[in-house]
């Protein structure tokens, strides 16, 4: 039996940030000892970025100190993780940070997902996308000097995180176009990886009348394989080739670095997890939610957010040596979303393993719920309120 | 089909099993890309769309569809393989 068992979680994020204030909240402080490592200070409510291109957020107000967000008794480090010593149960940090090294006991990894534009030759010189602080500031920049001409709006690359955020980028582009003023000298295309415009059938029933009654040309069994920045053309693998005027691509996405290829996880970073338990496969003392996981779920904060309470049960059960109990015994595949359909509407999925969404028609009750809940964000999800 | 399906040897198998979002297609597409040509890639879906929408895919994008299997009730092995 250990003394007090060591719990290092990894990322603060939405994830990280919830699974930490969670433990904390269950396991009394002699039970266990809880150190959270971020790469930054700071906590970032990403969801917010989608409204940023067009000048509907400032991106300073979509962060804050993320120590502010952790139950006291929680132990921050600062430092970016450069390797996982599996064998030694050690996390090693980058650099010359005070702390070069961190035994566990427990393991927690919400280290979320990156960008890699670079991955999709010429998406880097060639196109817009608002999946970071500094990515969604260069496109406002651009959106404010577009005067009309050719978008082309869609999905560049897979895995990428919050699934329906093209869609309703594209609605409020729209909207927005519409707003300047700016609508009836341009074309809108919006592209998709697959044979309709969003992967949920249910959601594409609704989304493609919207799209159609919006003039929005669609572009479907589009898999985004190059851009020629020189002759403005995004080429995908099916062999179309669209000119655009203005190229706003979602980037593929991977795991963290020092995850990609590792023990635990594949090429790309992704961590091989139950579906259920949310342990990473062959080590019961690890666990893994959130972006950061290989399971074939929506990467988005919903997802961490109610795969968080099944984690801190489990491994609260494991500390204490009992069998987990309740409703958070095991993850069911539970997520919901918004989606943002412009014009002050929005409507709301939520589904698991089991259940495809129901997809209510858009309005403005759950446009406003999602403001609220933008805002509400702070106060409810990183501390475990809801 | 099946008889061509159980002498295939999968380079790897995606449970993607109640995956409704980002949804089968969409998982085999992403593991179609860091695949190597000639790779044989099985998907496991509990979506009915998944029979029609996965060869449809294949066509347009020229890999070929090695076959479709019915592993147990709803749930289909579709199995593609990654052809350049």
């Amino acid at each position: 039996m250990m003394d007090c068992p060591r719990i290092l979680v990894l990322g603060g994020g939405t994830g990280g940030t919830l699974i930490a204030n969670l433990l904390a909240k269950k396991l009394r402080p002699s039970e266990a000892n809880i150190t959270l490592i971020s790469a930054s200070p700071r906590h970032l409510y990403q969801p917010g970025w989608l409204y940023v291109p067009f000048g509907w957020q400032d991106p300073r107000s979509l962060s804050r100190s993320l120590k502010s967000l952790l139950n006291k008794r929680i132990k921050l480090e600062i430092g970016a993780v450069s390797k996982l010593d599996l064998e030694n149960h050690r996390v090693l940090l980058e650099g010359n940070t005070q702390t070069a090294s961190l035994e566990y006991d427990y393991l927690v990894i919400a280290t979320g997902s990156r960008v890699t534009p670079e991955d999709v030759p010429g998406l880097s010189e060639g196109g817009h996308h608002f999946y970071t602080e500094e990515a969604a500031w260069k496109l406002h920049a651009a959106l404010e000097e577009f005067q009309g001409g050719h978008i082309v709006v869609g999905v560049g690359g897979l895995p990428h995180k919050c699934p329906v955020a093209p869609l309703e980028f594209v609605f409020l582009l729209e909207e927005f176009l519409t707003r300047k003023g700016l609508r009836d000298q341009t074309k809108i295309t919006y592209t998709y990886p697959i044979n309709r415009v969003f992967s949920i059938e249910t959601v594409a029933e609704v989304a493609a009348p919207l799209l159609a009654e919006r003039g929005i040309e669609v572009e479907t069994f589009f898999n985004l394989e190059s851009v020629d920045p020189a002759r403005k053309l995004a080429i995908s693998m099916e062999g179309t080739e669209l000119e655009y005027d203005l190229l706003v691509m979602i980037p593929p996405h991977r795991g963290a670095k020092f995850l990609e290829g590792s023990a635990i996880a594949d090429a790309q970073g992704w961590v091989s997890t139950d579906r259920e338990t949310l342990q990473v496969k062959d080590h019961p003392n690890i666990y893994a939610l959130g972006d950061t996981t290989d399971l074939p779920i929506s990467k988005a904060g919903s997802t961490a957010h109610f795969e968080a309470p099944v984690v801190a049960e489990r491994l609260t059960a494991q500390i204490r040596g009992l069998q987990p109990e309740g409703k958070h015994s095991s993850y069911n595949g539970k997520v919901i979303c918004f989606l943002e359909s412009g014009y002050e509407k929005a409507s709301i999925l939520a589904f698991d393993y089991d259940n495809p969404p129901k997809v209510p028609t858009p309005s403005w009750l759950y446009h406003f719920e999602k403001m609220a809940f933008n805002k509400a964000y702070w106060y409810l999800v990183p501390t475990g309120v809801v | 089909m099946t008889s061509v399906l159980n002498q295939t040897q999968l380079t790897k198998e995606i449970d993607a099993r109640g995956s409704f979002c980002p949804g089968p297609l969409m998982e085999l597409i992403r593991n179609i890309k860091t695949a190597n040509i000639g790779d044989t890639i099985g998907v496991l879906s509990s979506d009915k769309g998944s029979i029609t929408d996965i060869p449809a895919w294949a066509a347009k994008a020229r890999h070929e569809l090695v076959g479709i299997q019915d592993v147990n009730g709803d749930i289909k092995r579709i199995v593609v393989r990654k052809t350049h």
